[in-house]
């Protein structure tokens, strides 16, 4: 039978459809939809959307093999607080831990600001008699006749999804399921999340966070997944539906359903994957995935064609997506930045005289004041129009004519008029503000992750991405940009790209001075186990891989850093072996080795995951005549200040080996390519332009 | 200037601030102490060659911010600029060259493009332990609360000053972490020397002197503006602490220009004999803050910012402590001051300002094992102490927060973490039901925290908490926050001191009730709705609602 894969895709304003399927000796050929996301039924969007592609392609349900989906619908309940009424059962004198979070404001000068409130509300934070110490060791048993009779109030209160968290449960768990057993017995149709299982994690704040937001969105997932199952079989389809988790690894419908809260992140993940993708087809070891939209903008590293993971997120920011304002959530994410930074955000002037641009954003309605929707204020997109980097007439395919006039208007009355500049150096401000900002969003995420620029790509998707690529790349001293093709729709490609792959992560804390191999060596082979059978479920026999990794730090320290740990049994002699791998991680970090420490392990992570697939390398292309430029646009350049006519090639005229010059534009329907002075864009045998710095001779 | 300019010098500006928040990151990354990298006890900033802040991270605490701020000028008194070379770096604890008491070093390290000085980058972190007495009031002079580290230098070329850490690590109960921590701050300086350079580079910048005439014109003029728009006049105020041997009454004489904002203490009590005493540095840095947040929140931090708010602190009094009176616990005072100034800008402006609030952390020095017991001790030695915090007051369109550090920009460690550190047991941390003043807006909810030692071993406290004779003040018709309470779990509530060091005996948990946040306006005009919210939450007790609020449910 040949392979028919489909990939959905549900964001905030569309929702994406990629189609793959193998023809003739294996020649896979990819169909792709746009449609609109349905908030209040999503699953209709994805039918739609499916039966478009399928159309398309000339194919039926029943031909489909494999489907895999992500969505934002856990990330909007969490964000618009439409989830379940949920209840938290915890330890006695500690039920306040979800709304003291760690005593801090996120801000330390605004007075006014608003903290996120917990999920679960203090009436039904519930307070059970027990306490473990930080060994597991039992200090109260835990009084069960005393959680038995908040049943009552409970049920009485209407409650839909229950979280247990007690403190140290994630030592010793028992206490945890001892609950969930009498909670099974009087009430069975609870669902019911135990912290012990969902963030097995010290820190209790993010552990019950992680549980309770876990708890959270579980039953509105589960019904969304059953619509959506039965919409798909009503339509013919017999093919498994897998997940998309925000580690970058899919999951089969059971455990999705189980973990939920692992799906937060899973859009912006398939974005990296395809990045990632794109990175291993051009034999890039070093890349950022660079994804500017309407509101926001992701940046992600990528090294060895495997993004960044992490272990800790924040969703539902309340101040401005300032750090700290979140709801903390400890799950496998993939590590990246995002900044209130994308074509609708819009740009103002501070007491100082300084632009600001986001986060506040016009979104779709009014939308950026060349829309002619009735925005008054100035958008990034308008400032693009005003420097002339887009054609009023040909935006999105010509979709939507843009009314250069009204940008000019925004720009002169909210940002020239105060500045004394006209227009056009306005819109120089504006962009050069929000390039500065993208850029300093990737500093900062290089400097958080130990690593440089040097000799890095960036890989540009999204509307934005190839506008404001090559400016960024300046800014960090990246000499290369890829713009792949399918860009506009690069997540649900991803998803196409991505592993069946499960990560376990459990804490043990223990010392290098007197490292327990035995108790070191059953934990990871019982999460070895563990990872294996969840993904046993959905890789059907495909081979695996499993990696592990040690969160180390020197004793006393606050930050772990992840150390790979061989895939057996460890023995004496690797003790010296990690110790060493240890402080060479550290000082690539941070320069300096600290003399004298010991090092300590805080926790483990196991992941198991299906084997990529070969990709083969691209071929070289001869080089191709360049096209004939469509028109001339004046353009404004922002480094220098200068007007200049910049020409404009069309992408789909470019043929493999085409090269062209900057200053230049390379335009495609859903975005452009700028190419700014000092650059040059030639087209490689998969289609992608590829930019690169010239060097002066 | 051209256009084009004055654009890139924006870029540069927002540059220069983005650079001095790595350097933060790379601090509470880095850093040893769980003062630093769990509660963010720190400050990082960039200094022109004259001592004058250019940009400060946003990530710190108040009282490091503005007091690290005229730190700088000490040091290149003793290290002229003339004099410094690549990979040095200089250190100090003084508590009147730098931040306030002797728990906060303070490491400056110039930054060289092309072999020529173009800045000077600098830090500041509260330490976990630096020997003598430990953190606490305790101390007659400075002498005692431990070791006092002049402005020497710690990196000589990129070498260490061996002989310096010598002294350094013999001095401390933790002399590992205090070491980690020097290097950690060294390290973090390094980081934002880097950044700089790349900075110039890109812009081929010969020399910071116009990006810091630009960054301290724009700043001055923002700061004179928001000035200009408060109600000229002369504002009076005053506050009591709980002191320590006596209660301390801090006045302030606030005077509003066109211009400037001059601030006299005249009338404020004399100097303590325990540590609670505030070296005039950190008066003026949290004085400052208090007015900042209410005039001019949004502007950032730098030399010019600052500049329009002036201080005079008569001496001999406890906002003015010489050298070598206590100073260890200066915070307790000190963090009164944005109450102290907002009380003063009710009177121009009250819609933009709070009622009081629990505002001195309540942070609980731990100590246990052989240091208190002796031969008798059934623990392992342990020395800690954890960040806590109050009620902050009602603002006046919203409610207090509950629990929250105001004034001071700390984070708490997570319970679970500090018992995996310490041979100590939290039996309980929760929120304290009916410590919140009544009001239109209530103030935040205090605490309740329960804290044993393993095995229920003894073990001792070194009080430093406040509020308890003083419960933070409603304002304009908002009733007080709850005072705080310090004692033991024993069946006659046994009541403790609230400063100074005590034992908590074998068999015994200590017991600690954080204030609650005062009130604004009349409890009676609060929302129904919020009333029976916190009534449901068993926040507000019926009987509480019934009587302060006139809830009928």
């Amino acid at each position: 039978m040949r392979r028919v894969r489909l990939a959905a895709d549900i964001g905030g304003t569309f929702t994406d459809i990629a189609l793959e399927a193998e023809g003739a000796e294996e020649v896979v050929t990819r169909w792709t939809a746009k449609v609109l996301t349905t908030p209040e039924a999503p699953e209709r969007g994805v039918l739609e959307g499916v039966a478009l592609a399928l159309e398309r392609a000339g194919l039926t349900a029943a031909d489909v093999t494999l489907m895999i989906h992500g969505t934002t619908l856990a990330t909007n309940a969490l964000i618009e607080r439409k989830g379940a009424k949920t209840a938290l059962l915890t330890t006695e004198g500690f039920r306040d831990v979800l709304a003291l979070g760690n005593e801090s404001r996120y801000d330390q000068y605004d007075l006014n600001i608003d903290l996120p409130e917990p999920l679960v509300p203090r009436r039904w934070r519930l307070p059970v008699p027990e306490r473990l110490d930080n060994t597991g060791r039992v200090l109260r048993p835990l009084d069960e006749a005393a959680l038995r009779a908040h049943i009552p109030f409970l049920r009485a209160e209407g409650i839909e999804a229950l979280a247990i968290g007690f403190l140290h449960g994630f030592v010793n768990p028992a206490h945890e399921r001892r609950a969930a057993e009498i909670l099974r017995e009087e009430w069975p149709e609870l669902p019911v999340s135990l912290a012990s299982e969902v963030s097995p994690e010290m820190r209790e704040w993010e552990r019950f966070s992680t549980t309770v937001a876990n708890a959270y969105v579980q039953p509105l997932m589960a019904r969304y997944l059953g619509r959506l199952e039965a919409g798909l079989r009503a339509m013919g389809m017999g093919a498994p539906l897998f997940l998309m988790l925000s580690g970058g690894g899919l999951t089969t419908i059971e455990t999705a359903a189980r973990f939920p809260i692992r799906l937060v992140e899973s859009g912006p993940a398939g974005g990296a994957i395809f990045s990632a993708h794109v990175a291993r087809q051009r034999g890039l070891e070093k890349v950022l995935s660079f994804d500017m939209g309407g509101t926001t903008a992701k940046v992600c590293l990528i090294d060895g064609y495997a993004p960044q993971a992490s272990r800790s997120f924040e969703v539902a920011r309340v101040g401005r997506f300032k750090k700290g304002s979140g709801l903390p959530l400890r799950i496998p994410v993939i590590e990246m930045v995002e900044i209130g930074a994308g074509g609708g955000s819009l740009a103002s002037v501070d007491a100082m005289g300084r632009i600001q641009v986001g986060p506040e954003s016009a979104g779709a309605m009014p939308g950026p004041a060349c829309y002619g929707r009735g925005g008054t204020r100035p958008a990034v997109t308008d400032a693009n129009l005003a420097l002339g980097r887009y054609d009023a007439a040909s935006f999105a395919g010509g979709t939507l004519v843009l009314d250069a006039g009204a940008a000019a208007r925004a720009l002169d009355a909210h940002v020239g008029a105060r500045l004394g500049l006209d227009a056009g150096m306005a819109a120089l401000g504006v962009v050069e503000v929000v390039d500065e900002n993208m850029a300093n969003a990737a500093r900062v995420h290089a400097i958080e992750s130990g690593k440089s620029y040097e000799g890095r790509t960036i890989i540009a998707f999204g509307g934005g991405g190839p506008v404001h690529g090559y400016r960024v790349a300046e800014k960090i001293g990246v000499e290369r940009i890829l713009v792949p093709s399918g860009a506009g729709v690069g997540s649900a490609i991803g998803f196409l790209r991505a592993p069946v792959a499960y990560e376990v992560v459990r804490s043990l804390y223990t010392r290098f001075g007197r490292f327990d191999l035995s108790a070191v060596n059953a934990l990871l082979a019982e999460m070895s186990a563990e990872a294996a059978r969840t993904v046993a479920a959905g890789s059907f026999g495909a081979a695996t891989t499993e990696t592990r990794l040690a969160y180390m730090r020197y004793v006393g320290q606050g930050h772990e850093i992840a150390v790979p740990l061989p895939v057996r049994p460890l023995t004496e002699a690797d003790v010296p072996a990690l110790r060493a791998a240890y402080d060479a991680e550290y000082a690539r970090f941070y320069d300096r080795p600290v003399p004298g420490s010991d090092v300590e392990v805080l926790s483990f992570a196991v992941t198991v995951s299906t084997v990529a697939e070969e990709v083969l390398p691209a071929a070289e292309v001869e080089d191709a005549p360049a096209p004939a430029p469509i028109r001339v646009q004046r353009v404004r350049d922002t480094a220098t200040g200068e007007l200049g006519d910049w020409p404009v090639y069309s992408r789909a005229a470019m043929r493999p080996g085409a090269r062209v010059a900057g200053p230049c534009i390379v335009a495609e329907d859903e975005t452009s390519t700028l190419v700014g002075p000092g650059w040059v864009c030639r087209m490689d045998g998969l289609g992608y332009l590829e930019l690169m710095k010239e060097r002066p001779a | 200037m051209s256009g084009l300019a004055t654009i890139q010098r924006q870029i540069q500006w927002n540059r220069l601030i983005a650079v001095v928040e790595e350097q933060a990151q790379t601090m509470i990354r880095t850093a040893f102490s769980t003062t630093v990298r769990e509660a963010g006890d720190l400050s990082a900033g960039i200094f022109d060659l004259e001592g004058r802040m250019m940009a400060q991270a946003v990530t710190g605490t108040p009282g490091h911010v503005n007091s690290m701020a005229e730190s700088v000028g000490h040091f290149l008194k003793k290290f002229p600029v003339h004099t410094m070379r690549p990979g040095d770096h200089y250190i100090t604890n003084d508590p009147w060259l730098g931040t306030g008491h002797l728990h906060d070093l303070t490491v400056v390290t110039p930054a060289f493009r092309n072999g020529r000085i173009v800045a000077l980058f600098a830090n500041t972190a509260h330490i976990i332990d630096i020997g003598g007495l430990g953190m606490g009031p305790e101390g007659r002079s400075v002498f005692e609360e431990g070791l006092y580290i002049p402005i020497v230098k710690c990196f000589d070329q990129g070498r260490p000053n061996e002989t310096f850490f010598d002294f350094l690590r013999a001095g401390s109960r933790t002399p590992v972490e205090l070491e980690g921590d020097v290097y950690s701050l060294c390290a973090c300086n390094d980081a934002g020397a880097k950044r700089l350079v790349e900075m110039m580079d890109e812009y081929r910048m010969e020399s910071l002197e116009p990006l810091a005439a630009f960054i301290f014109e724009a700043s001055l003029r923002a700061t004179e503006e928001a000035i200009a728009a408060l109600p000229r006049g002369s504002y009076a105020a005053e506050i009591r602490s709980d002191g320590y041997e006596a209660p301390v009454t801090l006045r302030a004489a606030m005077t509003v220009e066109e211009r400037r904002i001059l601030v006299d203490f005249a009338g404020t009590s004399g100097l303590s004999t325990r540590g609670i005493n505030v070296p005039p540095a950190y008066c003026r840095a949290y004085a400052c803050f208090g007015i900042k947040c209410v005039v001019a929140p949004e502007i950032p931090n730098n030399w010019a910012s600052l500049k329009p708010f002036e201080m005079a602190i008569p001496e001999g009094c406890i906002l003015n402590a010489p050298r070598p009176y206590p100073v260890s616990v200066r915070h307790v005072i000190g963090q009164l001051l944005p109450d102290l100034m907002m009380g003063c800008l009710a009177q121009a402006v009250p819609e933009r300002v709070n009622a009081e609030g629990s505002s001195a952390l309540w942070n609980p020095p731990l100590r246990g094992g052989a240091q208190v017991s002796g031969q008798a001790a059934e623990v392992e030695d342990f020395e800690i102490i954890t960040f806590n915090s109050g009620g902050t007051g009602a603002r006046p369109a919203k409610d207090g927060l509950s629990g929250i550090a105001f004034p001071s920009g700390v984070r708490t460690m997570p319970v679970e973490a500090t018992e995996n550190v310490a041979p100590v047991v939290f039996w309980r941390k929760e929120l304290r039901p009916d410590s919140a003043g009544a009001g239109r807006t209530r103030g935040g909810f205090g605490q309740i925290m329960e804290i044993g030692a393993k095995n229920d071993a003894e073990f001792a406290v070194n009080a430093i908490f406040d509020r308890v004779a003083n419960p933070p003040r409603g304002r304009f018709g908002g009733l007080d926050g709850a005072p705080g309470w310090v004692g033991l779990d024993d069946p006659n509530g046994t009541v403790l001191r609230t400063k100074g060091f005590q034992i908590i005996p074998k068999g015994r948990r200590l017991v600690l009730k954080l204030p609650g946040g005062g009130g604004y306006g009349d409890p009676r005009e609060r929302d129904p709705a919020l009333v029976a919210r916190d009534v449901a939450d068993g926040l507000v007790s019926e009987e509480a609602a019934r009587r302060l609020y006139g809830w009928a449910g």
